[in-house]
């Protein structure tokens, strides 16, 4: 291939680095208003009563709404297709307060200082009520976090708010209990993932203003700007058609903002004011009031026989979905269905769970999607089962993970179309050297290593579902636009999309230009989540390609006056393969500006039934501390199966770092409440991400299958990567120093105090 | 108040209360490179140069840079484009954003460091979080950006 | 929020004291922490163009100006001479170049902060503040003082011919401390002297003094009681980076691997 699997360069990167003015804030007008919220310091209460009197008196002030200004229709926040499973559970702003850190009033005003000196001087009286802080003690509590009438579920999920149930499911295959009971070895373990937050380096921001037609133009640093249209009119109680939605560069989303957090606000200030707003996030509003991954606990219960063969699998997972529903219903899926078809011997499973409601800030999509704790829990369970049954953990692997052309049961049945899981771990075990380091290495002086392994799998976009379009344009002179819904975050989507284009198209990447995402003229794609863009997005830039060049074909055959079976298109030029005779493209371009009624033009979409799995092993090695118990990442080699590689750079850095994001939940990130449901996580003093100091030497290499349905064969990489580091870390700890954590982040207080109590 | 000082060369003045801070000064002057990720000094987006050296423009206060020269990204052009293409070659500036507060310490470094080593680099620049990359890819265009910059002093 | 009305920069000491009388008044630091609180300050003063920001080392002393950066602390030749790596070891985990670029010694001495490796660092040494009018006082006096309205002129180090040790124990590499510790040996009055310094126990660092004599080839089990008995001369605290019983762990720990060192480096 020419253009496919070559590491081109970001088709943006230029604008990067040299620091241009392409992101939301950047954008906005220097006049616009500043838009803040004031925020409940409670944890859970009613507003009796508000007092703007003196706020609004303050010079500069154009507007304080509270929650009567506010259309009482409930919305989601979350950016999923309609009708979404997420309930809806929102108002834009509410007399009922849910977590220390919802929005309680919004004020916009000319500028910084103004809003300031007003939020301090509005006056709200709270009735304070008892809050639900306990994820374990939600279900049929006697608090509701959302006993609201108008609450409603527009999706089967099992809601039921006068529960605190956001989602319940019960699923399997085969009997479970009697499959366990014939197994030899039974382990029953739970596991604990916390909240953490994506922390992507720009925070939440939206500016809205009016344009001409009195409609309201919202750019938005945001992953699902279709979604955001939607959302929008829902909550303001508008017609869509007022709305228009523009994605300009982002600075990171890693699912942040596959959830519309901060558009609702500024959007209703432009709409009641007509005058344009703009609302930046601060760093602690977007570690308090934000979007974090769900914290789940999961209990496993596996069953092998003496040979070591995983015959069953039982899955319970309770999700925390915090204040609000944001993909709770469906993050939480994921958990089963993305870890139990890794094995792929068992002989029956269950998947079992519920989602609740607490009074802590929503959860909302963080990269992995419920996937990652899922497979936090069954790969260190499996790491347990083989511990159990002395055996190496990478043996256990080879003989009981799923294979290519398998069916996976608890994967909605589909089929292992494309799968080198067995490669991806023999080429990892390679890298790290296993044999010689497995199980630990005393390296004297108090230190000790240990490694651990871990296997992944997740989706490429959701399937009969995930719909992406793309329309392609030949201009003058025969250049190409390329027109995507779908939005790059930083990942270089736009850039691997126009590969494709220009592998599909023979041409150069030069000649292809990309524009997105505009909502009134970017063809619609449900958005960047869920991995979908490179293999669902990517199917449709190979379709409406070929589209196109039928047309290009037809449009040069009426030019040379011959038919258009005559003709064969070769990327520069239209070609008689009868005559020889020819017309370029870029004579076609022009000539198709004048007295032509076929526009050279083609838009295609696409929308799979399936969602292939790519596939990932990843094994740490990790150095303690035999004292003190701090740990230290020394290596991870990883290897994945996204099928084939689009963009061998982009792709490595990718998986590099979700490993990285995967090494801070392994080790430190946890937001932590305290008993009144204040978040101390509130900066990046208390919220640690890696910094390039914390991760060791990340080592990545491919193993590629060839996903049949997928483009060029590929499948996704956006989000997989992410989900090996907490269980290999895990592993590598216990393998250097028997100490067993269940709960995370890995602390080194904690491996100190399993040692100590290992002595004992 | 007003505060005047070289900004990438040339004089300016800028408007400033006691409390304003050089990073809104800076955008409100068009260097919109300098980007804000965090208030609490521990990201390194809003890294420029205060006479030359690496600071974080978040907790600089204005009116306390009255005649210092300041540069931003917008400033050392050349520089940025040459280390940036480094960058993009890997595809390490991913969604950019913490570029140019990184790219500043890293020309800081370059400047400051005789043949650094990985250690020394990772050490230098541990105040640039990432979140996007995992920080390898940086380091490879780091260290094929050194390995240029010695061919280019030897030829 | 902070907010500032009033911002000078001071022509000389005496003028900055008298502008600090004021009640709301404030001297600035590297404006790294002020920055994030509330404080609601009438006049910062800036001691930026006093001439502070110098290390300047004579045959007795080093004499650290109250605005010298921790990056400047970090790359001195002649304390690296005196004390190896320890005092840069003591701050060059510390957010990055950026931070140290523009945190200041007197700040972070001014601010008596609990997780202050620099504290910590400084207080095992032979330290002196002295102040603008208080005169110069031990640093150990300092930091127990009630805050007033004095300036921090300068720090100064005795020299003498002691060991210093400093280690740190992070949750994450650039982190705040869970523990800090700083062990010093050396001859005082003939007679050899052992201080221990532990911060971030999460209270502020304090400092231990021990006449103890111990032979180079003390054994391991012998060295880890002095180190259990030093250790136990300070409280511990709980707080998110970790348990008051965990901290009283490693400042054993890590008060024994200093001893150690400084022992075998004899």
């Amino acid at each position: 291939m020419r253009v496919v699997n070559q590491p081109v360069p970001k088709v943006d990167s230029r604008a990067l680095v040299e620091g241009q003015p392409v992101y939301t804030d950047d954008l906005a007008p220097a006049d616009c208003l500043i838009v803040k919220l004031l925020r409940s310091p409670h944890a859970h209460a009613l507003i009796q009563d508000i007092n703007l009197t003196r706020a609004l008196a303050v010079p500069g002030i154009e507007c304080i709404l509270t929650y009567e200004d506010c259309p009482d229709k409930r919305f989601t926040m979350a950016g999923q297709s309609y009708p979404e499973p997420s309930p809806y559970d929102r108002l834009i702003l509410d007399q009922r307060v849910r977590f220390v850190g919802d929005a309680v009033a919004i004020v916009a005003g000319t500028g910084k200082e103004a809003v300031n000196k007003a939020m301090k001087l509005i006056k709200v009286k709270y009735e304070v009520l008892e809050p639900l802080l306990d994820f374990r003690k939600a279900k049929d509590n006697a608090i509701l976090v959302h006993p609201e009438d108008n609450w409603k579920s527009l999706f089967p999920v099992g809601a039921d708010n006068k529960r605190n149930l956001c989602a319940h499911e019960e699923d399997g295959q085969g009997d479970i209990e009697s499959v366990l009971v014939s197994c030899d070895y039974v382990l029953d373990r739970t596991y604990h993932t916390k909240a953490n937050q994506q922390a992507m380096m720009e925070t939440f921001r939206t500016y809205t203003h009016l344009d001409t037609y009195g409609r309201l133009n919202v750019v938005s640093s945001t992953q699902i700007p279709f979604h955001v249209r939607r959302i929008l009119a829902t909550a303001l109680d508008i017609p869509k058609s007022k709305v228009r939605v523009i994605k300009p560069r982002i600075g990171g989303g890693f699912g942040a903002k596959q959830t519309a957090v901060t558009e609702v606000y500024p959007a209703l200030v432009t709409w009641k004011t007509g005058k344009p707003a703009k609302l930046v996030y601060t760093r602690e509003e977007s570690f308090i009031a934000s979007s974090p991954r769900h914290e789940m606990e999961i209990r496993v219960r596996l069953g092998a026989d003496k040979n070591g063969i995983i015959k069953g699998i039982d899955v319970y997972t309770l999700s925390n979905t915090g204040a609000f529903g944001e993909h709770g219903p469906t993050t939480v899926g994921l958990s089963g269905h993305k870890s139990i078809p890794l094995y792929g011997k068992a002989e029956a499973f269950r998947f079992i769970y519920d989602v609740v409601y607490t009074n802590v800030m929503s959860a909302g999509a963080y990269r992995g999607y419920g996937a990652t704790q899922g497979i936090f829990a069954m790969e260190s369970a499996v790491n347990e089962m083989a511990g159990i049954l002395g055996m190496d953990p990478v043996i256990l692997r080879e003989i009981n993970m799923v294979k290519e052309g398998q069916t996976m049961p608890a994967y909605y049945g589909e089929t292992a179309n494309s799968c080198a899981l067995d490669r991806c771990l023999a080429r990892a075990k390679k890298m790290i050297d296993w044999d010689n380091k497995y199980p630990y290495r005393d390296m004297g002086g108090g230190k000790i290593r240990g490694v651990g392994v871990a296997m992944a799998m997740q989706g490429s976009g959701i399937a009969s579902l995930d719909t992406a379009s793309v329309g392609i344009r030949v201009n003058d002179d025969g250049f190409y636009t390329l027109m995507v819904g779908a939005t790059d975050m930083g990942t270089g989507s736009d850039t691997i999309l126009a590969q494709m284009a220009a592998e599909c198209l023979d041409c150069d990447m030069e000649e292809i230009i990309v524009h997105g995402v505009d909502t009134d003229s970017s063809p619609y794609d449900c958005g960047s989540y869920a991995s979908s863009t490179t293999y669902v997005t990517g199917m449709a830039v190979l379709r409406t390609c070929e589209i196109l060049r039928r047309k290009i074909c037809a449009k040069g055959a009426s030019y040379m006056d011959c038919a258009p079976d005559d003709v064969g298109f070769d990327g520069e030029k239209v070609l008689n393969l009868k005559t020889g005779e020819s017309i370029s493209r870029q004579e076609i371009g022009n000539r198709v500006m004048c007295n032509n009624e076929d526009a050279l033009y083609a838009s295609e979409a696409f929308s799979s039934p399936i969602s292939p799995p790519p596939f990932m092993v990843g094994i740490a090695e990790v150095e303690i501390d035999k004292e003190t118990g701090q740990i230290e990442m020394i290596d991870y080699a990883a290897v994945v199966d996204c099928g084939t590689v689009i963009n061998p750079n982009l792709a490595r850095v990718q998986t590099e770092g979700g490993i990285a994001q995967g090494i801070g939940m392994a080790l430190f990130e946890d937001i932590v409440y305290n008993e009144k449901g204040k978040n101390y996580s509130n900066s990046f003093m208390q919220y640690k991400i890696p910094s390039r100091l914390d991760v060791g030497e990340i080592r990545v290499e491919f193993e590629s299958s060839y996903e049949p349905t997928g483009p060029f064969g590929a499948k996704s990489i956006g989000e997989i990567v992410i989900n090996t580091p907490p269980p290999a870390i895990v592993n590598a700890v216990h393998n250097a120093t028997g100490v067993l954590i269940r709960e995370l982040p890995v602390t080194a207080e904690k491996i100190y105090r399993g040692m100590k109590n290992k002595e004992k | 108040m007003t505060v005047e000082f070289v900004l990438n060369g040339k004089r300016v003045t800028a408007e400033a209360t006691g409390d304003t801070v050089l990073l809104d000064v800076l955008r409100n002057l068009g260097c919109h490179s300098v980007k804000c990720g965090c208030e609490t000094t521990n990201c390194g987006l809003c890294t420029v140069w205060v006479n030359g050296k690496s600071r974080l423009s978040c907790s600089v206060l204005a009116l306390s840079i009255e005649g210092q020269e300041i540069t931003t990204l917008e400033g050392v052009k050349e520089k940025a484009e040459e280390f940036g293409s480094f960058l993009a070659a890997e595809g390490a500036e991913q969604c950019g954003f913490c570029s140019p507060g990184f790219i500043m310490n890293v020309l800081a470094m370059v400047r400051e460091l005789k043949n650094p080593n990985i250690e020394e680099i990772k050490e230098y620049l541990s105040g640039n979080l990432c979140r996007c990359t995992g920080y390898m890819g940086q380091l490879r265009a780091i260290c094929k950006y050194m390995e240029h910059m010695k061919e280019e002093v030897h030829s | 929020m902070l907010t500032i009305n009033n911002y000078v920069k001071a022509k000389s000491l005496e003028e900055a004291y008298e502008l600090n009388q004021a009640r709301n008044a404030r001297i600035m630091g590297g404006m790294l922490w002020m920055r994030l609180g509330n404080a609601r300050v009438q006049t910062l003063i800036d001691l930026s163009d006093l001439g502070l920001d110098q290390i300047e080392e004579t045959a007795h002393v080093f004499r650290i100006g109250a605005m010298c950066t921790l990056r400047q602390l970090e790359l001195h030749e002649g304390l690296k001479v005196l004390y190896g790596d320890s005092i840069a070891e003591s701050v060059r985990h510390i957010v990055g170049v950026q931070f140290r670029n523009q945190a200041t010694v007197g700040g972070s001495v001014y601010g008596r902060f609990g997780f202050s490796d620099v504290l910590t660092c400084l207080l095992s040494l032979d330290t002196f503040v002295e102040l603008y009018n208080g005169g110069t006082i031990r640093l150990s006096e300092f930091i127990n003082r009630k805050r007033d309205k004095d300036i921090l002129v300068s720090i100064i180090i005795r020299k003498s011919n002691r060991r210093l040790k400093y280690d740190a124990v992070r949750r994450a590499k650039t982190d705040f401390p869970v523990l800090t510790c700083a062990v010093v040996a050396g001859p005082v009055h003939g007679k050899e002297t052992w201080y221990f310094s532990v911060g971030a126990r999460p209270m502020k660092a304090k400092v231990l003094e021990k006449k103890w004599s111990i032979p180079r080839d003390i054994s391991d089990g012998l060295l880890m009681d002095y180190a259990k008995e030093a250790a136990a001369g300070f409280d511990y605290g709980t707080n998110m980076r970790g348990s008051a019983e965990y901290r009283r762990h490693l400042a054993e720990v890590l008060i024994r691997r200093s001893m150690h060192a400084i022992l075998m480096e004899e």
